[in-house]
């Protein structure tokens, strides 16, 4: 089965094309275009109107990309929510549009699930604590009783949204990750600041505030150094708790800040002195991107959760543990089988 | 027993250093406040802050957590009553415990303790204790079946403490503060 994804909760736009090949995932396509606002942060309004300039073209490089007819596809797969409204509503609408015109299926998928799906297929990890880290999101998520629960998350602003607004008032082009990760490599003199844990839930604007504060009084690489290894170690010992509390050995990472090379240190060295098995996909795929929309959707489609077209109006506040995860249990009930199988044929 | 807070090799020395000792230091001082408070808590026979360690009595009893879906429901509310009363001890007394879930509290010989005051502080404030009490409803949730239980703490803890009314609105604005919408057990 090929599926066309369509991404569009934020300020990526992006076309993944996957095929389901023998239970395994294939990247045909993975195209996206981002927004980059000229001053301050994402304006939802801005940002709709990128994407709807952008997607003829993605659409067309994507379908070029996969080398397939646009016959071929299956099925259509979008981000139903959470995000900003005007840019989900444009994103729903080409996915619209393409459904009717092709005449295939359309289905809603959920962006945070689609990330920890994504992780899933491209690495080995089977039943994995998800730490997801983006600008608007920072959850810890894993699955229990046929949902995907959300067991720790941010109580005020997600952890990428931290580092942008530090970034920002530092004098930092957005997005300001990857240059306060260069940056905090130059710190040497760690800065004690605000440590933000209640019990598995963090809260980011405490340490934004006292950063702020610092700026122009402490070497700029200091504050880096030190907000990135405060706000990680954080990170770590909810994603350790959570792991704890579920009994679950596997950690994977989800999300744009899950590019930052110093957080898949810190992540990999508590999973090590735990004896728990580190994930990580390739930056491509932890970013937001087209393709996790696109394989979360023919998972969702093969165990009967077709979205109605009437019924693909988004959700801006739509919530990972809202999801009835259908396809999990159709895994489980394959794998079963597997195992049966494998033993009459031992037998005989 | 011992409780010894171990360096985690995940987080640079600094910080380590700094959690482990400043929530051993919290944990034996809110630890004797409670017991002030006349709440059960362990016994504190030393402090070891190099070395961050505290040494205290060992309950030999059961964690809420393990037994409390297997017992009927009379035992269910007993406790949950006990359990509010003692949070409102806590609060009216100016103490937050910072990690109330049914993990960090142990039945022994019909009293019940209070154990893990790292991550609590003293606090007078509303919010405060609000986070408090929204963590033991989440806790519930995430991890037992009977949904009346934190009612049925926040009914003792009502009778127990005059502001219950104000922490019950912050309890809710904290739900809706959540990012989306509020969890669905």
């Amino acid at each position: 089965m090929i599926c066309l994804g369509i991404e569009g909760t934020a300020h990526t736009i992006g076309v993944g094309i996957v095929e389901k090949i023998n239970e395994k995932c294939r990247i045909l396509a993975n195209i996206s275009e981002m927004y980059k606002p000229v001053q301050g942060g994402i304006h939802p309004r801005e940002a709709a109107n990128h994407h709807a300039k952008y997607i003829p073209k993605v659409l067309k490089e994507g379908i070029e990309e996969a080398g397939i007819d646009k016959r071929e596809i299956d099925l259509i797969g979008f981000s139903i929510g959470p995000g900003l409204g005007p840019c989900l509503r444009t994103a729903a609408t080409a996915a619209r549009t393409l459904s009717l015109i092709l005449k295939k299926p359309i289905v809603g998928v959920n962006h945070c699930i689609a990330h920890l799906e994504i992780g899933r297929a491209l690495t080995d990890c089977f039943d994995p604590v998800l730490l997801y880290v983006s600008g608007g999101n920072t959850q810890v998520i894993a699955y229990m009783d046929g949902r995907y629960r959300v067991f720790g998350e941010t109580l005020d602003i997600g952890i990428g949204n931290c580092l942008d607004k530090f970034g920002r008032e530092a004098g930092i082009n957005f997005p300001c990750g990857p240059q306060i990760e260069k940056l905090a490599k130059k710190g040497e003199k760690y800065i004690s600041l605000p440590y933000s844990v209640k019990g598995m839930d963090v809260a980011f604007s405490g340490i934004l505030t006292a950063c702020l504060q610092l700026i122009k009084k402490e070497r700029i690489e200091d504050i880096c150094y030190s907000l990135q290894e405060t706000c990680f170690s954080m990170l770590a010992e909810i994603s350790e708790r959570a792991m704890a509390h579920t009994e679950k050995e596997e950690i994977l990472l989800g999300g744009g800040v899950a590019c930052n090379k110093r957080l898949q240190e810190i992540i990999e060295k508590m999973a090590f002195e735990r004896n728990a098995k580190f994930y990580c996909p390739p930056a491509e795929f932890l970013v937001d991107n087209g393709a996790m929309i696109a394989w979360n959707a023919i998972l969702m489609y093969e165990s009967g959760m077709e979205t109605k077209l009437e019924e693909t109006k988004i959700k801006q506040n739509y919530r990972t543990d809202e999801v009835e995860v259908k396809w999990r249990l159709l895994e489980e009930e394959q794998k079963r089988k597997y195992i049966w199988k494998d033993g009459m044929e031992e037998k005989s | 027993m011992i409780k010894r807070r171990i360096r985690k090799g995940y987080r640079i020395k600094e910080i380590d250093e700094e959690i482990r000792t400043t929530r051993t230091k919290r944990e034996a001082l809110l630890m004797v406040a409670a017991r002030q408070a006349g709440v059960a808590v362990p016994i504190i026979y030393d402090i070891d802050l190099d070395k961050k360690e505290i040494i205290m009595q060992y309950i030999e009893g059961e964690r809420i957590k393990d037994v409390i879906d297997f017992k009927e429901e009379e035992w269910q509310r007993k406790i949950c009553r006990e359990i509010g009363r003692n949070v409102a001890k806590l609060h009216s007394n100016g103490l937050v415990h910072g990690d109330l879930t049914t993990s960090n509290m142990i039945y022994m010989k019909g009293k019940l303790y209070f154990i893990d005051f790292g991550l609590g502080m003293k606090s007078n404030e509303n919010e405060a204790r609000g986070v408090d009490l929204h963590l033991l409803m989440e806790a519930f949730k995430a991890a037992h079946r009977n949904k009346n239980l934190f009612e049925w703490v926040f009914e003792e803890y009502e009778k127990n403490f005059v502001e219950a009314k104000e922490i019950r609105k912050k309890i809710n604005d904290i739900i809706r503060r959540g990012r989306y919408m509020r969890r669905i057990t």
